[in-house]
């Protein structure tokens, strides 16, 4: 679904701030994977997904999409194949639009823009219905300016607009870690619902070694632009947070230093 | 009395603010809507009615002049959007390049800085003569507020169709509009467009009502219309929320501002000086988002960034 053949990145070029953020990194997804990518400040895990995104061109290597290279495409013609949400609530949607504004904005990613009405009478239906499954209300509050939700109805909504024309990969960039615990903890069960309703292909950062191993069938470490952990099938099924640490100072030769990513 | 000087002088000034009102329309689409403050104006403005003025004069229909100054007014959107997209320029650069420019452009369009038209060997449609004591369907007043009407119409249907609303998006949220697979650069060079055309629309129903195309005509264009949009906004806001309404609460927010200049002039104020009030009032008027938040909230608010 997914093939990324040694790509590199490098910012700031030149100058004292130079920073190779993606060295030749290489990674394949299966279709209907669900990958989870933990890694520590700066350890390259949203670099890759802004590079799958298209969000700027990376210096060296290819990206396939279900066989496609869209190594060379804008962002925006990107967007046909993926579903994003952001780790800022505010970056996913649009504030000053109403919800199912925001959501027909969503329906009719890949397709050409035209003069038709931008939201028909026959879609409102579905809107409520999809809003329904996320169980906070939204279904009665169509019209409403996104700007009036709170952070987790926000990123609710953005899951709902990434995934509401099926994307072929499903990119999450720690879509919950601005969130308070109990409402990050309902976003990710929706996720999950969504990903697995829908057999998407998902790659999804966390900063939550817990939600890492728990969650998906694969698990992916990062460390300075490379990947270095890479645990999969039946091994990923009996991980524990003990054995990654442990996994994690083999590779590396040092402690894992983010006490955050051990006690979330 | 005095005051009957002054009432003479209010048709004009409605008729005048109805003008700016278009005007203000075109400010608005980009400075709310796209959210990007375009210089441009200042120099569309007189495109608008250089082009009108030499078409009427060259003996073209009034209305084929008023769609050739619009076109012309989207053809300087074009520029300062290609400046802004294709080259990477910073939109309020852009703008001033596209102004710059074209000074020269509507010198070349007038020959001269200056071309006067007369009422009564043209037919024009919108004249200072034609705001009292003529019959009501040539009534500049209401000729000018049909115009509105169709206008605010057509932009109201615009931007509630898929290609207005996905406009919309990139003025409010541009990383999220491109993940929605949005073409942002498209889109703003196509608002700019649409903004200037109207601009230079006003600027060609300006110059034919008081009688002459000037090279000054738009200077100071841009803030002349964020007053009328902010005076919209601070009557109107809160009953209008409508797009629609919104719209026409910021012709009205331009009526407003040519009544109280007719009221400064009447008062015997200097009228140099009214650039200079405008300008303080559309400053004051700007820093009340930022005041509000800084002095008046309860407490301020922190990004969330906690990470769990």
């Amino acid at each position: 679904m997914l093939e990324i053949k040694n790509i590199s990145k490098t910012f700031n070029a030149g100058t004292v701030n130079e920073k190779q953020a993606l060295k030749e990194v290489s990674l394949t997804l299966e279709d209907g994977d669900f990958v989870t990518v933990i890694g520590g400040n700066g350890a390259g895990k949203s670099t890759l997904l802004n590079a799958i995104a298209g969000v700027w061109p990376v210096d060296d290597g290819q990206i396939l999409i279900d066989g496609q290279n869209v190594t060379r495409l804008p962002e925006h013609k990107r967007a046909v194949y993926l579903g994003r949400v952001f780790q800022d609530p505010m970056n996913g949607t649009a504030a000053t639009m109403g919800i199912e504004e925001n959501l027909a904005l969503a329906l009719r990613r890949g397709k050409t823009r035209t003069l038709r009405k931008g939201i028909r009478a026959s879609e409102r239906e579905t809107y409520r219905e999809l809003l329904a499954t996320l169980g906070l209300g939204l279904e009665d509050r169509l019209t409403s300016k996104v700007g009036l939700l709170s952070g987790g109805q926000r990123q609710a909504l953005t899951l709902l607009m990434a995934t509401l024309k099926k994307p072929k990969l499903l990119l999450l960039d720690e879509h919950t870690a601005a969130l308070d615990p109990k409402t990050a903890a309902k976003v990710l069960a929706t996720t999950d619902e969504i990903v697995n309703r829908d057999h998407l292909t998902t790659l999804m950062i966390t900063h939550n070694m817990k939600d890492a191993i728990v969650h998906g069938n694969r698990l992916i470490m990062m460390m300075d632009g490379r990947i270095i952990l890479d645990i999969r099938g039946e091994e990923k099924k009996h991980l524990t947070v003990e054995d990654l640490l442990h996994k994690f100072e083999e590779v590396s030769g040092e402690e894992f230093a983010n006490d955050k990513a051990i006690l979330g | 009395m005095e005051i009957i000087k002054l009432i003479n002088a209010l048709p004009g000034a409605v008729a005048q603010g109805l003008i700016w009102g278009i005007m203000a329309i075109g400010v608005y689409i980009t400075y709310r809507v796209l959210d990007i403050a375009d210089l441009t104006v200042d120099g569309s403005m007189c495109t608008g009615g250089a082009v009108c003025i030499m078409m009427m004069l060259s003996g073209q229909n009034v209305w084929v002049s008023l769609l050739c100054a619009l076109l012309a007014g989207m053809a300087a959107g074009l520029a300062t959007g290609l400046f802004h997209t294709f080259m990477g320029i910073p939109a309020i650069l852009s703008g001033i390049l596209t102004q710059l420019g074209l000074w020269s452009v509507n010198l070349k369009i007038m020959g001269k800085a200056n071309q006067a038209i007369n009422v009564d060997k043209y037919k024009l449609l919108v004249s200072l003569r034609f705001v009292k004591g003529v019959s009501v369907y040539k009534n500049t007043i209401f000729v000018v507020a049909v115009i509105i009407v169709i206008l605010i119409a057509v932009l109201y249907w615009f931007f509630g169709t898929e290609l207005g609303c996905s406009i919309r998006a990139t003025g409010c949220n541009d990383r999220m509009a491109r993940a929605q697979g949005i073409n942002t650069d498209f889109n703003r060079v196509l608002g700019l467009m649409i903004s200037n055309g109207l601009v230079a629309f006003s600027g060609a129903l300006l110059s034919q009502y008081q009688g002459f195309a000037d090279i000054n005509m738009g200077r100071g264009a841009i803030v002349i219309g964020l007053a009328a949009v902010i005076i919209g906004e601070a009557l109107f806001g809160r009953i209008f929320h409508n797009f629609g309404f919104r719209l026409l609460g910021l012709v009205l927010g331009s009526v407003v501002y040519y009544l109280v200049v007719q009221a400064v002039i009447w008062r015997g104020i200097d009228t140099d000086l009214l650039k200079l009030l405008t300008a303080l009032v559309v400053a004051v008027f700007l820093a009340i988002p930022t005041w509000k938040s800084r002095y008046f909230s309860g407490h301020g608010k922190k990004p969330a960034k906690s990470k769990q």
